[in-house]
């Protein structure tokens, strides 16, 4: 077959590997976190020839990879990619897609499978990787012949970053990766169930009944409010939205995963709702009579219990996904739509409630009677306070803050103030401890010139330390900023609250100590236990210990100040709280203060 | 608990019934049967759900089942006029003085007599599920040693306008969206 091509065709045959690195290029991928091994080496070898035009990142674990696609993607808006070996490899992704998966991030996992013939005989590092992924990707492919490989790539790239983004893992096996074809980059499509793909005009865009109904039902609203998610962010729709409230004056409440939507500091806005958000936010909801849910999904974590969430209000809920309107709590006024498209079609047409002034003030005195407060003369570092400094000092450097999972993630969520979208990238859904430090290394990628913090705990850090490495040596800035209580504090919280304060392997230090049984002072020893300074600076990057609150300034000034990663040690009490908190299932009523 | 019948259009692509039943255990839907196979057109299969649940379950069934890249189309079957069937395949005992009240039934109930052998015949039977049903109750105290069903396959009925040109199913409301 291949004898009887001719020169030319020769010519153009090109290994499977090379057409997906190609077909990416093309696509304007520019960088990928890619963790080689065995069963994905060709693919390795591709990405060498294009070092010109893609970069190729180094991870230091295959979790961390999908991690950094995930950052990348979170902090551009462009589809993250990630890829890893066959078995151990694919399946050290899987967190990382379930998590791109429940926060719509769009993301593609290219993993490198055994060869075709040695499929199903339990070869050597073969997983099913493709059936494992099932349920926690977007759409997911094991590609069987050289001449799919671009229009499967084409697909994915499609698929992840259209609708509600979302995660394709695409499964490579090495002889399709070294087999050759003369590649077809225009391949047609084959996707007759998607709409991107098979609709010739416009598709999840709201219909002009549906906007005039929004706009008769806000100018007869007393008491509206704007629940705003993730989607908002998703779909650039934060300018727009900033135009609605300027336009209308509705309060605004966010979302963890809609953090960035709305200026934390203006006066419309109620800041974030649910288990750890403001009284305001939640009492408002409880009160009003007009929810405008945009590109959010009634997570647990925000509504509590269901039937009490907005019990006295009609909602309007806006969402890109069809499944997720009625999924939890029946809209009153159900839209697919794009968001973005949504509120410019809004913005249009929109005018402000006849007389919601009496709710304005009602909801700025709530907002005066309880803000987020913390122990401001506490003599040592409270994370509040250490997040608060950080924020003042860095802010208008315009930073991307990044984090862990846990207290500080809260903390950092309630006390840094956000401006713009895409500066709080965090793992909202799956909550997956671990996510701050590579998702920062992925966010730094994508923006080399910009400041990247990751806010973190000492637990989560640990979790995926060995970045620091992709950090040094990729030449990554990364800034640390550790929250460390030596505890697995959320878990503390919860057993401080509902289980009698009985410690359950929630103290990260040596077992012989007293913290460990739960006979500690509160604080603990100033020195942590692992060495975080030492482990830094053996990974070559900058690092410093503190826990004496004179110190916290200057310190945060020398983070910000070094050329280079740098990781910033700051011992803070365990037997704080992450305050206010609705305990699950409850509602506001339910709301713990103290 | 209403009982509907939903017809999804799928790409027949490896790995498509495993994701669609994969995704209905996960979120815990509760379906009584699913047939599979191929259509006229040779890269769409069609698989027949009978899915139990009220209103609000349907609803989210179909648009998680939408959702799914490869499925192409989902047709609410049962709030149509529509023909269904389930088809039987039944092994009783048969000893020769019972056998002629067993062929005197298969034959009230238009089912055949496919397999004979000295003391069992094997009946197929195909028709709606009471009338299936009901055969096997009559089937019982002769003995019943093996049965095997296919889940129901539904169409909806040959009539009037919003019929899809391919597949001869109305469209289901709100596929427009999809």
């Amino acid at each position: 077959m291949i004898n009887s091509l001719t020169k030319k065709q020769q010519a153009q045959l090109t290994t499977g590997a090379d057409i997906v690195v190609q077909t990416l290029v093309n696509h304007g991928v520019d960088t990928v976190f890619a963790y080689p091994g065995g069963a994905s080496m060709p693919l390795h070898q591709a990405l060498t020839r294009f070092s010109d035009r893609i970069r190729t990142i180094l991870p230091r674990h295959e979790q961390g990879g999908g991690f950094a696609a995930q950052g990348y993607a979170r902090s551009t808006g462009r589809v993250g990619v990630c890829t890893a070996t066959s078995g151990p490899g694919a399946t050290n992704l899987v967190t990382t897609i379930a998590d791109a998966k429940l926060d719509s991030i769009p993301m593609i996992a290219i993993t490198g499978q055994v060869a075709t013939h040695l499929i199903g005989n339990d070869a050597f590092q073969e997983t099913p990787i493709v059936e494992i992924c099932r349920g926690i990707t977007k759409h997911h492919y094991l590609v069987t012949d050289v001449n799919d490989i671009s229009r499967i790539i084409q697909e994915a790239l499609l698929i992840a970053t259209t609708g509600r983004f979302g995660p394709v893992l695409i499964d490579l096996p090495k002889d399709v990766q070294m087999a050759t074809t003369i590649p077809d980059y225009n391949a047609q499509l084959d996707l007759p169930g998607y709409p991107a793909a098979i609709r010739q005009g416009p598709y999840f865009q709201a219909k002009p009944e549906q906007i005039k109904q929004i706009v008769s039902e806000i100018h007869r609203a007393k008491r509206p409010l704007i629940y705003a998610g993730g989607g908002i962010i998703a779909s650039n729709a934060s300018d727009a939205l900033r135009k609605l409230v300027a336009r209308t004056k509705i309060p605004v409440t966010m979302t963890m995963m809609g953090l960035g939507a709305f200026p934390n500091d203006d006066p419309l806005s109620l800041d974030m709702l649910g288990m750890h958000g403001t009284v305001y936010s939640n009492t408002a909801i409880y009160h009003a009579d007009l929810l405008i849910a945009l590109g959010v999904r009634f997570d647990d974590r925000v509504t509590g219990k269901v039937a009490a969430f907005c019990e006295h209000g009609k909602i309007i809920h806006v969402d890109v996904d069809a499944s997720e309107i009625n999924k939890i709590k029946p809209a009153h006024i159900p839209i697919v739509s794009d968001l973005k498209y949504a509120l410019d079609e809004l913005n249009k047409i929109v005018e402000p409630p006849s007389d919601i002034d009496p709710w304005i003030e009602q909801v700025q005195t709530w907002k005066r009677q309880e803000p987020f407060r913390y122990n401001e003369d506490y003599p040592g570092i409270l994370a509040q306070h250490a997040i608060s400094e950080l924020c003042r000092l860095a802010r208008d450097r315009d930073p991307i803050i990044t984090t862990g999972v846990g207290q500080h993630q809260m903390w950092a969520a309630q006390f840094y103030r956000f401006d713009n979208p895409r500066t709080f990238i965090t793992s909202a859904g799956l909550a997956t401890m671990g996510f701050g430090l590579p998702a920062a290394i992925g966010a730094q990628a994508a923006h080399p010139n910009r400041l990247v913090i990751d806010i973190d705990g000492d637990g989560s850090f640990l979790m995926n330390i060995q970045e620091l490495a992709t950090c040094f040596c990729e030449k990554l800035p990364v800034k640390v900023m550790l929250i460390n209580n030596q505890h697995l504090g959320m878990v503390v919280q919860w057993e401080d609250r509902f289980m009698q304060g009985n410690r359950a392997h929630t103290y990260l230090g040596p077992i012989d100590n007293p913290e460990a049984k739960g006979r500690g002072n509160g604080i603990g020893p100033d020195r942590r236990y692992p060495d975080f300074v030492s482990i830094a600076k053996g990974f070559g990057c900058g690092a410093a210990s503190i826990h004496r609150k004179e110190d916290l300034v200057p310190a945060i000034q020398e983070m910000i100040a070094y050329h280079g990663p740098f990781v910033l040690d700051i011992a803070i009490p365990y037997q704080e709280h992450v305050l206010p908190m609705i305990p699950s299932g409850g509602t506001v009523m339910d709301t713990i203060r103290e | 608990m209403m009982r509907h019948v939903l017809s999804a259009i799928v790409q027949n692509v490896p790995g498509v019934l495993a994701h669609v039943s994969g995704m209905l255990a996960a979120r815990g839907y509760n379906i009584d049967s699913l047939a599979v196979g191929e259509t006229e057109n040779p890269h769409l299969s069609r698989m027949t759900f009978v899915v139990v649940g009220d209103d609000s379950v349907l609803e989210q069934v179909r648009k998680q089942l939408e959702k799914i890249v490869t499925v192409v189309r989902v047709d609410d079957i049962s709030a149509q006029e529509h023909v269904e069937r389930d088809l039987m395949l039944l092994k009783v005992k048969a000893p020769p003085e019972k056998r002629s009240d067993i062929r005197e039934l298969t034959e009230i109930f238009r089912g055949r007599i496919v397999d004979v052998a000295p003391e069992q015949v094997v009946i197929e039977i195909s028709g709606q599920e009471k009338k299936v049903e009901s055969f096997i109750d009559l089937m019982r105290p002769f003995g019943i040693v093996e049965l095997v069903r296919t889940g129901r396959i539904a169409m909806v009925r040959g009539i009037g306008k919003h019929v899809h040109p391919n597949t001869g199913v109305r469209r289901f409301a709100g596929m427009d969206e999809k």
